[in-house]
């Protein structure tokens, strides 16, 4: 149940995120979550938006290079310890977390969702599917 | 006082050197006609047999001979000796399209070294000195070249070729290294080091440096003198011709001595190829006089410069050069390598880029950066930051085991290096030299 991350190309020059989220303004795309990660050289930017295919198309077309990637995203409580509980069970499986970022609230206020780049998205997805989380489906990206 | 490794020929009378270059340019023309079909047939195409060339007055008369028809006739299409009698060749840097490659016969090294060894004698070389040739070995002809005339004066060599610059300093200390021989963007470098390393001019032991192999300027020079208590000496060179030593400073520090007995000279119009007056600017031609297994006549080195006929305060009667004022092709030469654009363009086809890119060339601290600007395509991007950097280090060291120096490799966002309608601009050279 993995959902589509859009990682775009970013060169280490002032300006350039700046011009990316210029072309999804213009194209009324809705940015759910945003990390960016950074080499001294270039960087890269983890986008999670409510239409990731337009995303993508409008993206190249405003010569960025923009692939997909696949993630886990689950809702939580926001609470303390949410987190730790999330993680405690990933543990249990064996998932191995390449990286993460966070967003909160969204339109209810008392979630938090956790986004995951894993090493075996769809072993990982096997193994947390029966562990009573709530793993975000493709569809419910622009619900949240 | 002036030293001179041959003074009987570097101070000889201009008309005893004139004598000297009619002799063996008829002998030279004698045996390119007899042992190089390539150049019989230029020579054949322009209706010219060795019997109109009786002079050096008669030099206009034969044709020029330009990198391409060496790239043309590589690997032996200009060989003047059977191969048995060859003992060595040298290189520049260059992709098979651009490579030159050089023959000797032992005659030919002999007179290569004797040619550095004049000009280590003139910055003051003996065989009391240690002679740390920091030059790189192998195909190019820096370190080859000084080691070889730094035997034939008898100083005691040392060959630590280049980088490792700890080691280097480490050497100068111990032995008590005298004369430096390396590019003058090393020489820098390792003053600075030096420097950084608490030695002063007084608690370093050289006393002069010959620094060749690329453009460098007046305040360059001024800077690592003071660096290190030196005397800082230019040497000129072609791989094409021998290799360092076609012309050489003496103690005045006014142009560089031409090695006149065995390279003969023009300044010519690079435009009309017409030969131009005494003092004029434009494109150095050199024949080599007396190299047997690649004699090059009228060899088009495209270095714009210009000579100097007055007498020299050393005693030197052989004419001088200027620094050349650049070179009029695509060759750039980064820290004392020769640089092809040609070149990382296949490296980077190799790893899978476009050929999209652009060469930023600097100079900060009085050494050469060299930065290579490369486009990231869809096919070489991935969410993995590690994978990406792998990538870009596999380019750097594909770059870097093809040009001998390590570049910089920067990745740009597609579409934006400059595009332009004629010839791409490929490089943005920043040095001001």
């Amino acid at each position: 149940m993995s959902i589509k991350q859009i990682s775009v190309f970013l060169e280490n020059k002032p300006g350039t995120l700046r011009k990316m989220t210029q072309v999804l303004a213009d194209h009324s795309i809705d940015l759910r979550a945003l990390s960016v990660a950074e080499t001294k050289d270039f960087g890269i930017a983890r986008l999670i938006v409510d239409d990731a295919l337009a995303a993508t198309s409008v993206l190249k077309d405003a010569d960025f290079i923009a692939s997909l990637t696949p993630v886990l995203a689950f809702e939580i409580n926001d609470e303390k310890g949410g987190l730790n509980k999330l993680l405690s069970i990933f543990d249990e499986c064996h998932v191995n977390v390449e990286y993460m970022y966070s967003f909160l609230g969204g339109k209810k206020s008392q979630s938090a969702y956790m986004i995951f780049r894993v090493a075996h998205t769809k072993e990982a997805e096997a193994e947390l599917a029966g562990k009573g989380l709530k793993m975000l489906r493709q569809e419910q990206i622009s619900e949240i | 006082m002036e030293r001179y490794y041959q003074e009987e020929i570097e101070c000889a009378s201009r008309e005893k050197i004139r004598e000297i270059q009619n002799e063996k340019l008829k002998k030279q023309v004698q045996h390119v006609w007899d042992n190089v079909p390539y150049y019989r047939k230029k020579m054949e195409a322009k209706g010219i047999t060795p019997a109109d060339i009786q002079s050096i007055d008669d030099l206009h008369k034969l044709p020029f001979i330009t990198k391409d028809d060496l790239r043309e006739s590589y690997p032996y299409g200009l060989l003047g000796m059977p191969l048995k009698d060859c003992v060595r060749i040298q290189s520049t840097s260059g992709t098979t399209g651009k490579r030159v490659v050089a023959f000797y016969t032992q005659h030919d090294i002999d007179l290569w070294e004797e040619c550095c060894a004049r000009a280590l004698t003139a910055a003051g070389a003996t065989d009391e000195d240690v002679c740390q040739v920091s030059y790189g070995y192998g195909l190019f002809t820096g370190g080859p070249g000084l080691n070889g005339g730094s035997h034939k004066i008898g100083c005691l060599t040392v060959p630590t070729s280049s980088g490792n610059t700890d080691r280097q300093i480490m050497f100068i200390q111990d032995l008590k290294t005298t004369i430096l021989c390396c590019t003058p963007s090393y020489a820098a470098y390792l003053g600075e080091r030096m420097k950084e390393m608490g030695l002063g001019p007084d608690d370093i032991p050289l006393k002069a440096g010959i620094f060749g192999a690329e453009a460098w300027s007046e305040e360059m020079r001024h800077d690592i003198e003071k660096t290190m208590g030196i005397k800082a000496y230019d040497i000129y060179g072609l791989t094409e011709l021998s290799g360092p030593g076609v012309s050489f400073e003496c103690s005045a520090q006014d142009g560089m001595h031409i090695n006149e007995d065995h390279f003969l000279v023009e300044i010519i119009d690079p435009d009309t190829l017409e030969v131009l007056p005494d003092g004029s600017e434009g494109e150095l031609v050199f024949t080599s006089l007396d190299k047997e297994a690649y004699p090059l006549l009228r060899y088009r080195t495209k270095d714009i410069c210009q000579l100097k006929y007055e007498k020299c305060s050393c005693g030197r009667t052989f004419v001088r050069m200027a620094k050349p004022r650049g070179r009029s092709d695509d060759m750039l030469i980064i820290r004392g390598v020769n640089v092809f654009p040609s070149q990382i363009e296949t490296v980077l086809l190799n790893h899978g880029y476009a050929a999209n890119y652009q060469i930023i060339v600097d100079r900060v601290n009085n050494t050469d950066t060299f930065d290579v600007q490369v486009e990231m395509t869809p096919e070489m991007f991935t969410d993995n930051l590690g994978e990406v950097e792998a990538k870009q280090k596999e380019l750097s060291d594909g770059l870097k085991s093809m040009l001998g120096i390590k570049a910089k490799v920067t990745l740009v966002a597609p579409k934006s290096i400059a595009r332009s309608e004629g010839k791409a601009v490929r490089v943005i050279d920043k040095r001001k030299i």
